[in-house]
């Protein structure tokens, strides 16, 4: 069963950061980045490293997310 | 060409990655050290988290070298983007959140403040810590320039936190060095382990770089923001 949910983890971790490299649109790109530091903040959790898991949600998926946007803001949301 | 040589390139970084990777032994058993740090941590600093007794107590003087990382490396952002030119009456017409977002970061902003006040003051007996607790803080302060676009919050209370947390570690670990002879020596009483009033001055510091990380986070998403 766990073996099973960590595969799917692990799948949707790759597709995103797969994403976040294909997309044209910048926004979503970032979200995608995003997606990947929340999969491996709840891989780190299962790990048993709930200390990094912590770190790896709020400075992954919450501020650097805050940065990216605020860059984004400032340039333009499309790749061309 | 360029395809061919990095594809190359790939498979020269997944050779090296798999035979450093393959070295590493991954059947749970534990080195010399760390099966000293599980067996002895709790006794000799009186935490009950062991990475924390690592952070701060073995490994002290290591964290007062990150802390300072950050500290640098937020200085230097606001001194990149201190241009000088304030626009203060703000030529772009900011369009405001909606209410939906303005209601829910006003619901959010005080318990996610609070979650990040417990993860940093109970660093010594659950996980978490001083960094975690500054970075879940940071992010409610996001929040609020998300709700209210166009606010300024004040950064002077920020940066005088800031120093003082960075003050209060080093002079702990000067009174260490006082008494015990050696830098971050902890000179207060264990305590009885799992209480909020344990491990010595192992929650001083950590409550110390809650404050400063927090307001050091919130200080740079400040000057990007001031500046888009």
């Amino acid at each position: 069963m766990i073996i099973f949910i960590v595969s799917l983890l692990v799948i949707l971790m790759l597709v995103a950061a797969v994403s976040a490299i294909v997309l044209k649109d910048l926004l979503g790109a970032v979200i995608a980045s995003c997606m990947v530091s929340l999969i491996a903040a709840i891989l780190f959790y299962m790990l048993q490293a709930p200390d990094v898991a912590m770190a790896e949600a709020a400075i992954g998926a919450a501020l650097s997310t805050a940065v990216f946007v605020i860059a984004i803001i400032r340039t333009k949301r499309h790749e061309e | 060409m360029r395809i061919i040589v990095s594809i190359f390139l790939l498979v020269v970084i997944v050779l090296g990655i798999t035979l450093a990777l393959i070295a590493i032994p991954f059947d749970g058993s534990i080195g010399q050290v760390g099966g000293h740090y599980i067996e002895n941590g709790i006794k000799e600093t009186g935490a009950t988290n062991i990475v924390t007794s690592v952070v701060l107590e073995y490994r002290g003087f290591d964290t007062l070298g990150e802390v300072t990382i950050l500290f640098i490396a937020a200085i230097g952002l606001g001194a990149v983007l201190a241009t000088g030119t304030k626009n203060k009456n703000g030529s772009k017409n900011i369009t405001p959140a909606s209410l939906i977002v303005y209601t829910g970061c006003r619901f959010l902003f005080p318990l996610i403040i609070l979650f990040g006040f417990y993860v940093f003051v109970h660093g010594h007996l659950s996980p978490g810590g001083g960094f975690q607790g500054g970075a879940v803080i940071a992010s409610a302060f996001v929040l609020i320039y998300m709700a209210r676009r166009g606010r300024k919050l004040s950064m002077v209370p920020a940066k005088v936190m800031e120093s003082l947390g960075g003050l209060v570690f080093v002079l702990v670990g000067l009174i260490g060095l006082a008494i015990g002879g050696q830098f971050l020596y902890n000179f207060l009483p264990l305590g009885v382990p799992n209480t909020l009033l344990s491990a010595g001055i192992i929650p001083i510091i950590y409550i110390a770089i809650g404050f400063k990380v927090g307001s050091e986070l919130t200080g740079v998403i400040d000057n990007l923001i001031e500046e888009s």
